[in-house]
């Protein structure tokens, strides 16, 4: 996190100050990103502003992402794990536009990833820091509407209602009826729901040498894993937590151990698997790995990652 | 050969270029200008000051004309423009009892003090499409020029709600606590429960539409209050700040505000006698039908504070101030158009698995059934 003031930078040709928000905002914000390292998986209320993007389009991402980006960061942004989604691009063209940062799409460049549905495939490293867009942070939510009852049931670890749903799922259809949003435990205390990455990416999150912060805007929560904390995605001695497979690899890069959208080519139900995470796949792909229908190399045009200035 | 179904810079540039020209329109057509809108569509710029939570005409007009007359859209460009705005100084409290009237009526009483004054509104218009004004430039003689010369209203006319305090009749409309500065809700984030500062920040803010609905629920019986116009006034008042330095009050300006006071029979309580209640409604501009689902709605708001049985949504803090902001409603439920393709996919693996056990259940049940004939 950069120091307070270094950042008055704004561009000759934005009224904003640097990344948008001024600095008793972003003040106010570190604080909220403070406590809620201290306290790991504890939803912490904050001040969240109005932005210039909607609610629900990541608008608590962009207030953390604004809060701890410096000068001399290195930005990555995605979308369903691809750089190139519209609403990633869009998103790393505020920052191009309000803080003028550097660009990245290689994972292992990017001082801080903003992301939306997915945690990258290459393992984040010690420093990096992984900020997620969180459209609904309560875990119990959908089993409790009232944030007056669900702060109670937090403030006294009172989850059995949580198991009980989950065991609900197992009697009814013989297993944890949950893909996505998949409820964690935090360090062995706070439940939290991971925003809606798919379950695949929960054990990421386990142990990650990387920083991670959760912003929801519209809700005005923060929520953050330290470093190297114990994430425990929820399940039972008999019904151990277990993470999506697909029969078949990555048809671009041959990859067996990532994440694979499914993608119909024609109006048959014609359909390949690729990789969700555009970098990963572009930069096996360069590293000389191929799938059953990767186009001759040099088609795709540029596939590893691309550094902007 | 793989199609990706995704969008880059370039597509969002055409899209906005796009988007402008939708906005022009047919360039034949001479473009609106602001002065226009806030002339002649002083009750759209009305609403998005109010939503926007933010006076200035001009803005509100501006906003109107690039979000193409889409309301929630402007209120949404109004309201991420002023949270960039620096705030200068709290005012202190509006006195509406000293207000250049344009309009003051009470449904409880036949005559008041100062009088029943109709001013400007649709409420006795017949709904007959006037085929005249689909013609442009018609006799340009100002209106106000041909109406008869009214006697000029008093400066200072007392609120209702004033005159029935002076018997004791309804509660006073004192603060919580006069300590505590006036919540904010867009400093900090809604607190529950929520005092009626911040209830009633965030139904000034609030949708006009969800506001109307929870209003007339409350009529019709959903927590039900059966409320009376005490009064609606429509016109100027001075907002004004108490400059640290000097130590009295300066007017900086004045803004134009309607509202509203419904009242409420109470029983009492064992603390409180019988007496009637308040409900409270403002709005920037006109806006009548906003500040009246306003005040009925506050009221609704305050039956656990008085004791009244909670049973219906208008009366539910956590479910109306959690709902109420359009911004937020908007963005959260087009939010949908985003990709949601991996946590779909994740889904798709689901049903398909469950879908294949499924089967399997029933091939062996019709098996057994099959083996039991």
């Amino acid at each position: 996190m950069m120091a307070d003031g270094t950042a008055e930078t704004a561009r000759p040709d934005s009224g904003y100050n640097f990344a948008y928000l001024d600095e008793q905002t972003k003040r106010m914000i570190r604080r909220a990103i403070l406590k809620a390292l201290a306290i790991p998986g504890h939803q912490v209320p904050f001040g969240s502003r109005e932005m210039p993007l909607p609610y629900g389009w990541g608008t608590g991402g962009i207030q953390v992402t604004a809060s701890v980006l410096g000068p001399d960061d290195r930005l990555k942004v995605i979308d369903q794990g691809a750089d190139d989604t519209t609403n990633a691009v869009n998103i790393r063209r505020f920052f191009a536009r309000t803080a003028n940062v550097a660009t990245t799409e290689r994972t292992q460049e990017a001082s801080l990833i903003q992301t939306r549905h997915r945690i990258p495939e290459t393992q984040l490293q010690e420093g990096q820091i992984l900020v997620y867009q969180v459209p609904i942070p309560e875990p119990l939510r959908w089993l409790e509407p009232r944030e007056s009852e669900t702060r109670k049931m937090h403030a006294l670890s009172e989850y059995g209602i949580m198991h009980v749903r989950l065991y609900e799922d197992i009697a009814q259809w013989g297993r944890i009826a949950n893909s996505y949003d998949y409820p964690v435990q935090v360090n062995g205390r706070y439940i939290a729901r991971p925003s809606p990455i798919p379950k695949f990416d929960n054990p990421k999150m386990d142990m990650n040498p990387a920083i991670q912060l959760f912003g929801a805007g519209r809700e005005k929560r923060i929520y953050a894993i330290p470093p190297y904390t114990k994430v425990k995605s929820l399940d039972f001695e008999d019904h151990p937590f277990d993470v999506e497979t697909w029969d078949e690899p990555c048809a671009l890069c041959s990859a067996r151990n990532s994440y694979l959208d499914e993608i119909v080519t024609d109006d048959r139900g014609t359909r390949m698997f690729v990789c969700s995470d555009s970098d990963y796949c572009g930069q096996r792909r360069d590293a000389g790995h191929r799938g059953h229908q990767a186009p001759p190399a040099g088609l795709l045009g540029q596939t590893g990652g691309k550094e902007n200035r | 050969m793989y199609v990706a179904v995704k969008g880059g810079e370039q597509a969002i540039e055409a899209s906005l270029r796009l988007l402008d020209a939708e906005r022009r329109g047919d360039p034949e057509v001479p473009e609106l200008s602001l002065e226009q809108i806030k002339q002649q569509m002083t009750l759209a710029v009305d609403r998005v000051m109010s939503e926007g939570a933010l006076f200035d005409r001009e803005l509100a007009a501006l906003a109107i004309k690039q979000a193409r007359g889409d309301l929630i859209e402007a209120i949404f460009l109004l309201r991420a423009y002023r949270t960039t705005l620096p705030r200068l100084a709290v005012s202190a409290p509006l006195d509406t009892s000293r207000m250049t009237l344009k309009r003051r009526i009470s449904a409880i009483f036949k005559d008041v003090p100062g009088g029943q004054v109709l001013g400007p509104t649709f409420d006795y218009s017949h709904r007959l499409l006037d085929f005249s004004l689909a013609e442009l430039a018609r006799d340009e003689t100002p209106i106000e020029e041909e109406l008869p010369p009214a006697e000029p209203l008093p400066d200072t006319m007392p609120r209702l709600v004033d005159i029935l305090n002076q018997d004791g009749l309804i509660e006073q409309d004192f603060p919580d606590d006069t300590q505590r500065p006036v919540g904010d809700l867009t400093r900090e984030p809604l607190p529950l429960p929520a005092g009626r500062d911040i209830r009633l920040q965030n139904l000034a803010r609030g949708d006009e539409g969800f506001l109307l609905a929870l209003g007339y629920s409350s009529q019709r019986g959903y927590g039900h209050v059966h409320p009376f116009a005490g009064e609606i006034r429509h016109g100027y008042v001075a907002v004004e700040i108490v400059p640290e330095e000097l130590g009295f009050a300066v007017e900086i300006g004045e803004v134009d505000v309607t509202e509203c006071h419904m009242v409420t029979q109470f029983t009492g309580s064992a603390e409180a006698p019988p007496q009637f209640t308040n409900g409270y409604g403002l709005t920037y501009g006109q806006g009548e039908r906003k500040a009246m689902a306003m005040a009925l709605v506050d009221r609704s708001l305050r039956a656990e504070e008085l004791g009244e049985e909670t049973t219906s949504p208008a009366q539910d803090q956590e479910f109306v101030l959690s709902h109420s902001d359009n911004v937020e409603a908007s963005g959260f439920l087009q939010h949908l158009k985003l990709p949601h393709y991996v946590d779909f996919q994740s889904e798709l693996a689901l049903v398909r698995r469950l879908r294949e056990e499924h089967d399997k259940a029933r091939t062996k049940d019709r098996d057994q059934q099959d083996a039991a004939e």
